[in-house]
């Protein structure tokens, strides 16, 4: 494997990890329900996601 | 049933050899740990038994209980896939979810049990957290998540409620309640060990606060979503913090940063409220990044560090103390308090509550829960191997003189090396001072809790690969950071689920303080919470006999009995599906974790041994109260007094703990009985079959995993 792949490779998995990609996926989910219907901007939609963890608290193990 | 092991192919020759090759590899691992005696043995053969009994573990066990046990089928859509919301349950690739999995279930635990149990020795820790990681910890993890994957990602209180009833299901919800109590004080007691009288750390801790702050801003405001950014400049600063703490601590803002154990709990649960409160974006999930990171980035510099200098194991394979129970650190025999000691790392029941919350609602396909809830717990296992191994290559001598409690060992090196010497060891008052220069801190005396004395042991295998004896300090500072860090980031997150089960429950008495928008409720209820954890530590802080020695085991206790629970409602699910052949599977760890602690319990509420028993310990100080007398290590009547209500109240708790469990075992034993007997099959739990759709890809690279085994195939 080249380094660039690998780099690559990481790169990838860091977004996936840390929920980067989230808004991609957002987007993408939104264009196919409800096409012409403009999505949330990211700005918008990284507040309702981070904010749904006051509802929704979420355990860390010792 | 067929299962996908009746169409299996021969395995192939190459395949075959592999096996033996690593089979043998362990074999000789195994052997070398166990039966060399008086000479020196390396670190490098405990990571070669562990790695080679992983291997072998997760191939051919793990792999038996996926497909004959459980039966994983991955024709069978997830409620990933059927539910999928984008939110809560979205299919997620099984890489990315076992990195969630590990970062959620891994924290401070396998590095402080391992820590504490090495007064035993290193043989009967490594084989606990080895053996037990392989054939219970890791199975309880996987069959959770196996059996919450298939109810849509109920909870275990839900799960328990389900399948054991009204009765066992309360029962559940009080001991997952009271575990997380006890669980946030011994963590806060922790970081306030590793944290009093040391300016430097003292200050590296308090600037994660602002550094937190700064990033929710950063993230809220500039850059929305921009995470990987926001974690690498947050590192960063997290660094230069740890750096400027040893500034801090030349200068003359030193005294600042000088607490008391007092003062820190102060701090701690003012801390704990005003976290858990806040909006999340401020400080947890910024901090939650951040302790991801550097748990993942440690741990892995860590493994690096333990390979390259394969340092040589000091302590004893086992030691007098494990055979006649008197050991400082904590009281009582091998049995059963090395299995109490070491929860996280070999078996913990908290794992239970993550595998039944997130993860099983994100999973793509059946098969994984193997990777995800096998392999997760097979990684904190060899972070458990990785502590153990740090404590172990310390000085006996050391080791004692910082993990005896503070009543033994008075506060001088000159005190400290005579108890040192009383209990066998040696250490010079001009070493123990030499060994705190080192690592730039004033005293290491009585510096219990188990992280400083994992950081001593990080910063010798640290240093030795990265940068010298002139970094020794650093990594010092830098190993108590990360303990620090990820032990706050539990305190906030764990304070924040009990406040919600404490609403959820009073909200069915009085409506409005289940409504999880009701700032006085959410006041209120957090409160509460924090006071709840906030009055163990600071018992714990006060106690004169030392609060790790007392609560440490009541923490064990309270983590062993949980999976107890949860091992019991596994069992019940497997004997209710008509999987009783198999149900020794899950049975048999639940058997011997509730020999374990209802032994480590009744010991504690009944042994006549003051220094195991509370009661017996009770007795002894109230008796000697009555007369007036103190005795050692209380200093004054007000400590005897602070003795004798600690003792009731974790003599108390101890007793409560372990009735929980039993009423559990026995509700669940009675529905057992009735499946058993049943013509007919219970209802079944688990959502409809629907057919799964969703295909796949190999991800970017394919793994050796995918090659290598069919069933992972959709």
């Amino acid at each position: 494997m080249t380094v660039r792949r690998l780099l690559g490779l990481v790169r990838w998995y860091l977004r996936e990890l840390t929920g980067e990609t989230a808004y991609d996926r957002y987007v993408e989910r939104h264009r196919l329900a409800h096409p012409g219907v403009p999505a949330m901007p990211r700005r918008e939609f990284e507040r309702w996601r981070t904010d749904r963890g006051d509802e929704h608290p979420r355990a860390r193990c010792c | 049933m067929t299962t996908p092991d009746s169409t299996r192919s021969r395995p192939s020759w190459r395949s075959i050899l592999i096996w033996t090759a690593i089979s043998v590899a362990a074999a000789i691992a195994w052997a070398v740990i166990a039966l060399i005696r008086g000479e020196e043995v390396s670190a490098f053969w405990l990571v070669i038994a562990a790695l080679g009994s992983y291997a072998i573990g997760y191939r051919f066990y793990a792999r038996f209980i996926a497909n004959r046990v459980l039966q994983v089928d991955d024709t069978r859509a997830t409620p990933a896939e059927r539910l999928d919301d984008g939110v809560d349950f979205q299919p997620t690739d099984r890489r990315v979810l076992l990195g969630h999995h590990f970062a959620a279930v891994a924290g401070a635990g396998p590095l402080v049990g391992p820590v504490l149990a090495a007064q035993m020795g290193y043989l009967p820790s490594t084989m606990w957290i080895i053996i037990g990681a392989i054939f219970a910890g890791c199975v309880q993890d996987m069959v959770v998540l196996f059996i919450s994957m298939r109810r849509n990602g109920r909870s275990l209180g839900q799960l328990a409620r389900d399948e054991i009833g009204p009765i066992g299901g309360a029962a559940a919800l009080v001991g997952v309640f009271s575990i997380m109590i006890i669980l946030l004080a011994v963590l806060a007691l922790v970081v306030v060990n590793a944290l009093a009288a040391s300016p430097w750390g003292t200050f590296s801790i308090a600037m994660t606060i602002p550094i937190a702050l700064l990033m929710g801003f950063y993230m809220r405001t500039l850059r929305p979503g921009r995470v990987l950014e926001t974690s690498l400049i947050g590192v960063a600063l997290l660094v230069l913090a740890i750096i400027a703490g040893g500034w801090v601590q030349a200068s003359s803002w030193a005294d600042a940063f000088t607490l008391s154990p007092q003062t820190l709990v102060f701090c701690l649960v003012i801390y704990g409220f005003v976290a858990a409160v806040l909006p999340v974006w401020m400080l947890l999930a910024p901090r939650d990044y951040l302790s991801t990171f550097m748990k993942i980035g440690t741990i892995g510099l860590l493994a690096v560090g333990v390979l390259i200098v394969a340092p040589v194991l000091q302590t004893e394979a086992i030691t007098d103390f494990a055979l006649d129970g008197t050991g400082p650190v904590f009281s009582g025999k091998l049995f059963p308090f090395v299995f109490i000691t070491i929860a996280c790392g070999a078996l913990s029941g908290f794992h239970s509550l993550i595998a039944s919350g997130t993860t099983p609602k994100m999973i793509q396909k059946e098969s994984q829960v193997r990777m995800i809830g096998y392999g997760a717990m097979l990684m904190e296992s060899f972070v458990a191997v990785m502590a153990l191994i740090a404590a172990c290559i310390l000085d006996p001598g050391l080791y004692y003189a910082m993990n005896a409690p503070a009543g033994v060992l008075g506060t001088t090196v000159e005190s400290a090396s005579t108890a040192v010497a009383n209990l066998g060891f040696t250490i010079s008052p001009q070493d123990l001072q030499a060994a705190a220069d080192a690592v730039g801190e004033e005293s290491l005396v009585a510096r219990t809790g188990g992280a400083p004395t994992l950081a001593v042991g990080m910063s010798e295998i640290l240093s030795s690969v990265f940068g010298g004896d002139g970094l020794k300090a650093f990594w010092y500072h830098f190993a108590i950071m990360f303990e620090a860090l990820f032990i706050l980031t539990t305190v906030d997150a764990g304070t924040r689920v009990g406040r919600f089960m404490l609403q959820d429950t009073l909200g069915n008495v009085w409506k409005p303080l289940g409504r999880v928008s009701w700032k006085p409720g959410i006041w209120a209820t957090s409160a509460v919470v924090v006071l709840a954890w906030g009055y163990f530590l600071y018992a714990g802080v006060n106690d004169p006999l030392g609060g790790i020695n007392q609560l440490f085991p009541l923490f064990g206790i309270a983590n062993q009995l949980l999976a107890a629970i949860a091992l019991t409602v596994a069992t019940t699910v497997l004997v209710k599906s008509g999987r009783l052949k198999w149900a020794w599977v899950t049975a048999v760890p639940l058997a011997w974790v509730a020999v374990v602690t209802l032994t480590a319990s009744w010991q504690k509420v009944f042994s006549e041994d003051p220094r195991i028993g509370f009661f017996a310990q009770r007795e002894r100080y109230a008796d000697a109260l009555a007369q007036g007398d103190v005795l050692a290590p209380a200093k004054d009547l007000d400590q005897m007094r602070t003795v004798v209500t600690n003792s009731t109240v974790d003599g108390v708790l101890a007793a409560f703990f372990a009735l929980l469990v039993v009423i559990v075992i026995l509700n669940a034993a009675w529905i057992c009985w009735r499946a058993v007997r049943a013509t007919e099959p219970l209802p079944s739990t688990e959502a409809p079959y629907v057919e799964s759709k969703l295909l796949v890809p190999a991800g970017r690279v394919s793994s050796a995993e995918e090659s290598g085994t069919a069933e992972d195939r959709p």
